[in-house]
């Protein structure tokens, strides 16, 4: 058990199974609708069902008189019916980041979908009876469905201020002068979709009012923070609401703004009883939140040598009905609009619009995703216009270590790009032959970075408390939620290579606002770095008692202390061996603490000059390259993904089988970017409203993936850990279409890249005179 | 209103049920079955997949009275904790099960698939779980661990 792979570790690295997944797959574990408590109520969600309305008024007499109904809500029920979607624990407070929803729609409805009523009653059929039944009369509003229309003077106002809620500028150099200097320039507008994240498991939760009226919600969230927001709507002091979150059936920044926890809350305060609310598949799609559509206007300018000299970039960015938190995710775009690359004069504007389309937020890869799109076909096309390899072009503009971003934050470690894109060009091996006569073959390459970890200025923090059993064994307890990434199973193996114990040796209790110590949002691929130090500091403070104490009992100095195999003893000596049980003891006769509670705040920093963008924003960032290969029908558009390469920089593989599946994970999902999904929408009203129409990939979609895993040390988590949920999914989408110009000479600039759209691309560059 | 009887991973079940509800609804809401998910309802996620009699079915798209004297087999049934079928012990080892909320409809088609055709290819077992959506662990892993399964179910003497 000591370092059996020779790395140094014990642990650490490791293939481990993961502690939760024998209850996954039995079968037993309970995910937020899998618990029934007696007397439990049924409550439905009434949707505003116009994009643009004004509510004239809601009648709710024949909803009421529904036998078994107990309770209809509307806005003028709540007592507080407004939500702010600050950051979590936010403590800068920044203008422009100010965004607020009301609970329950008021006075005016925003986007198709949006809650305008509550109903609990005995049994389900009569919750959704009821609910078809409440009356709302509406006047139609003129409506704004294109973000640049919503821009415009004379477009419908959402906020009195106009549809205009956020402005970022980045300044660097000077672009006029950058451009003179370039032999080759290419112009493009790139647009992405709008994407449902699509979780199998839909938003759902019981409550429950607990002992001293304390509003309990068990619900499928990435934030237990949100008993907060929760309290301010209900009007009660922040400790009379407890949110739990049981492990969840997938996140990807879909749970992060708050779902169903405010409607639970209220129910279960207005009626008393237990209340499960279960959204339908179609009620998650047409609810909040999505990954926001993207306009990208690009301009690069390069030398004939392959040198990129200037760059400069419009980004608008379709917030739908409410910011929720589209501002912030602008913010990640700009800063990551540039993309990895050294050049000397960038200018990037930025702006998120009101429209009344689906109120967009956060999505894995959170304003890193869409400018990847843009700036990796980019470079493909200028290293073609260049007649340079794109892996040659690539490699003579990656930033290093030590150089600074457009934003001016300096890259402060290990920046492996060269290395992580030759390295997945040559895992793709020689190249397929078309399988048939109409098909075609290509192979594209993107390397992204992204950031993990939160702003730095909005002072982010976990902390973790970890304790000796008086039986030997090992408990953790911090208020992590788990999504499905193995955030507890690392947590547990970080401590296990700390103390020296099997991991089937320690417990974890998690994501529990009231009796586990708060760990922050599962979000932002920021727990294994944040939670994962947390756990690192307590378990090696407890580490450091149970050495104290060893070294007291066999009389050796601390330093001769080994923990090893559930064991203490004297690395002189190894005759003497103390069983942690007998460790928890003599700890309890010395009056030595067997617990540990560590907060690890993360390196602070200024607000970032708003004026020129300039600043550093992020603790952070991962770098990796993924490399595609295609095949395309000719005939029908259709691309086909046959290989997939993906390499990065982790800086420490914690748990290899994890990394692999958050990198395998991540690829899949750029796929279904990439080809698939798109939640169309016209005229505000959602035209794919479950998964025959919203596609999402298959196992027939979706080849199997070769990892590659370099381990740099140089990131911010434990050992050197960086960060790797979001970071996995941000190339695969302009690596193919990288690929499919590579197979047939056409560039599609608009996600997803569909058979139609393909063709329609294809026949507007044989229209168009060549160039 | 209706009585009707089966067998719930073997247990002799009876149960009344409405004539309109699903084999979902009374498996999750009138036997705690919850080891059945429910992703969408309408038979496009696989999630609620559970064996009836020698095929696996999406149980939402099945009426409850259909079942009257049949089989029914969820995840829980195809082996426990102490005595894993190999799929599940090959999904534990493998880490296969990420968030692991399509994983009990997953290993009732792969059970279903292992059963007719235990040597199975990668390319057949895509297939079998074609109609399983999986959002969080890109599948890799999921067809690795059946082809484990397949090659220890092979291997085990019958």
């Amino acid at each position: 058990m000591t370092d059996p792979s020779g790395s140094g570790f014990r642990v650490v690295g490791e293939r481990l199974p993961r502690p939760d997944a024998r209850d996954k797959v039995h079968g037993l574990l309970r995910y937020a609708d899998d618990l029934a408590l007696g007397g439990m109520l049924q409550a439905k969600v009434v949707r505003a069902i116009r994009p643009s309305a004004r509510i004239l008024g809601i009648d709710t007499s024949r909803a009421r008189a529904v036998p078994g109904v107990k309770c209809v809500l509307t806005a003028r029920n709540v007592p507080n019916n407004v939500l702010f979607s600050d950051v979590p624990g936010q403590t800068t407070t920044v203008g422009p980041l100010r965004a607020r929803t009301q609970v329950l729609a008021d006075d005016v409805v925003r986007y198709l979908g949006e809650a305008v009523a509550l109903v609990a009653a005995e049994t389900e059929e009569a919750a959704e009876e009821a609910a078809r039944l409440v009356a709302v009369e509406y006047v139609d509003l003129p409506g704004v469905y294109d973000p640049e229309a919503a821009m415009q003077p004379d477009a419908p106002p959402l906020e009195p201020t106009g549809n205009v809620i956020s402005r970022w500028k980045i300044r660097k150099g000077d672009v006029e002068a950058g451009f003179r200097e370039a032999d080759v320039v290419i112009a493009e507008t790139y647009r992405t979709g709008l994407i449902d994240h699509a979780f199998i498991e839909p938003e759902a939760g019981v409550g429950w009012l607990d002992d001293n009226g304390v509003v309990t919600l068990r619900v499928a969230t990435q934030v237990i923070e949100h008993f907060r927001d929760v309290a301010n709507v209900l009007g009660l002091p922040h400790s009379r609401v407890r949110i739990i979150a049981p492990y969840i059936g997938g996140g990807f920044g879909g749970k992060e703004d708050v779902t169903v926890e405010v409607f639970l809350g209220l129910l279960v305060w207005k009626t008393g009883r237990p209340v499960r609310l279960c959204y339908s598949r179609e009620e998650s799609i047409l609810s909040p939140t999505k990954r926001h559509p993207f306009v990208m206007k690009y301009r690069h300018g390069a030398r004939r040598d392959g040198t990129l000299v200037a760059l400069q970039v419009e980004l608008i960015s379709d917030a739908g009905g409410y910011a929720y938190l589209s501002p912030l995710t602008l913010l990640y775009a700009m800063v990551h609009a540039a993309g990895p690359y050294r050049i000397p004069h960038v200018r990037v504007d930025g702006v998120s619009v009101l429209t009344n389309n689906p109120p967009t937020s956060a999505f894995r890869g959170f304003g890193s995703a869409q400018p990847a799109f843009a700036y990796e076909s980019q470079m493909d096309a200028l290293a073609r216009a260049l007649g340079m390899d794109p892996l040659a072009f690539r490699e003579k503009n990656y930033l290093g270590k030590g150089e600074r971003l457009a934003s001016g934050q300096e890259l402060e470690t290990a920046v492996l790009l060269p290395e992580t894109a030759r390295r997945v060009w040559q895992a793709l091996g020689p190249p397929s032959a078309p399988s048939g006569p109409g098909k075609r073959v290509g192979r594209g390459l993107a390397s992204a970075l992204t950031a993990y970890g939160r702003i730095v200025w909005l002072h982010d923090w976990s902390s973790a408390w970890i304790e000796l059993q008086m039986d030997g064994t090992v408990l953790i307890r911090t208020g992590v939620p788990d999504i499905g990434g193995g955030q507890a199973a690392s947590l547990i193996q970080i401590a296990a290579e700390l103390l020296g114990v099997r991991q089937e040796e320690i417990a974890i209790h998690i994501g529990d606002s009231a009796l586990t110590p708060l760990a922050g949002t599962t979000t932002a691929t920021r727990q294994l770095y944040m939670s994962g130090s947390a756990v690192h500091k307590a378990a090696s403070e407890l580490r450091a008692t149970l050495v104290e104490q060893t070294a007291e009992l066999l009389q050796v100095p601390p330093a001769a202390v080994e923990l090893a195999d559930g064991m203490a003893y004297a690395r002189t000596n190894g005759e003497r061996k103390i069983s942690f049980k007998e460790l928890a003891a003599a700890c309890a006769r010395a009056h030595r603490s067997r617990s540990a509670f560590a907060i690890y705040q993360a390196p602070a920093g200024q607000v970032m000059d708003f004026e020129t963008g300039q600043g550093k924003v992020f603790p952070d960032f991962t770098f990796g390259s993924q490399a595609v290969e295609v095949e395309v029908d000719e005939t029908t558009g259709e691309v086909q993904v046959q290989r997939v390469a993906a390499c990065y920089d982790v800086g420490r593989a914690i748990n290899r089988n994890s990394v692999e599946g958050q990198i395998e994970g991540g690829v899949a999902m750029g796929i279904g970017y990439a080809l698939l999904e798109e939640d169309r929408v016209a005229a505000g009203i959602t035209q794919t409203p479950n998964l025959m129409t919203y596609l999402i990939p298959t196992a027939l979609d979706v080849p199997d993936v070769t990892s590659i895993i370099l381990e740099s040390g140089e990131g911010m988590g434990p050992w050197g850990a960086r960060g790797i949920g979001e970071p996995a999914l941000v190339p695969t989408a302009p690596a193919i279409a990288n690929a499919v110009f590579d197979a047939i000479g056409v560039r599609v600039t608009r996600l997803p890249i569909t058979p139609e759209r393909l063709w329609r691309a294809r026949q507007a560059q044989e229209a168009a005179p060549a160039r | 209103m209706r009585t009707i009887e089966f067998a719930l991973n073997g247990e002799r079940t009876r149960v009344t049920v409405e004539p309109h509800e699903t084999l979902l609804a009374v498996l999750r809401q009138r036997l705690a079955a919850t080891e059945v998910k429910s992703g969408c309802e309408r038979g496009d996620c696989g999630a609620c997949a559970v064996m009836l009699d020698d095929k696996a079915i999406n149980s939402c798209l099945t009426l409850a009275v259909q079942v009257e004297g049949k089989a029914v087999l969820t995840v829980r049934g195809l082996g426990a904790p102490e005595a894993p079928h190999p799929l599940q012990a090959a999904f534990v080892e493998l880490g296969a099960a990420q968030c692991g909320i399509c994983i009990p409809g997953m290993l009732v088609s792969l059970y279903a698939l292992l059963r007719e055709h235990p040597r199975a290819t990668r390319r057949e077992i895509r297939e079998a779980i074609g109609g399983n959506l999986c959002r969080c662990t890109g599948y890799h892993k999921i067809v690795d661990a059946a082809e484990a399964a397949a090659r220890r179910l092979a291997a085990a003497p019958r």
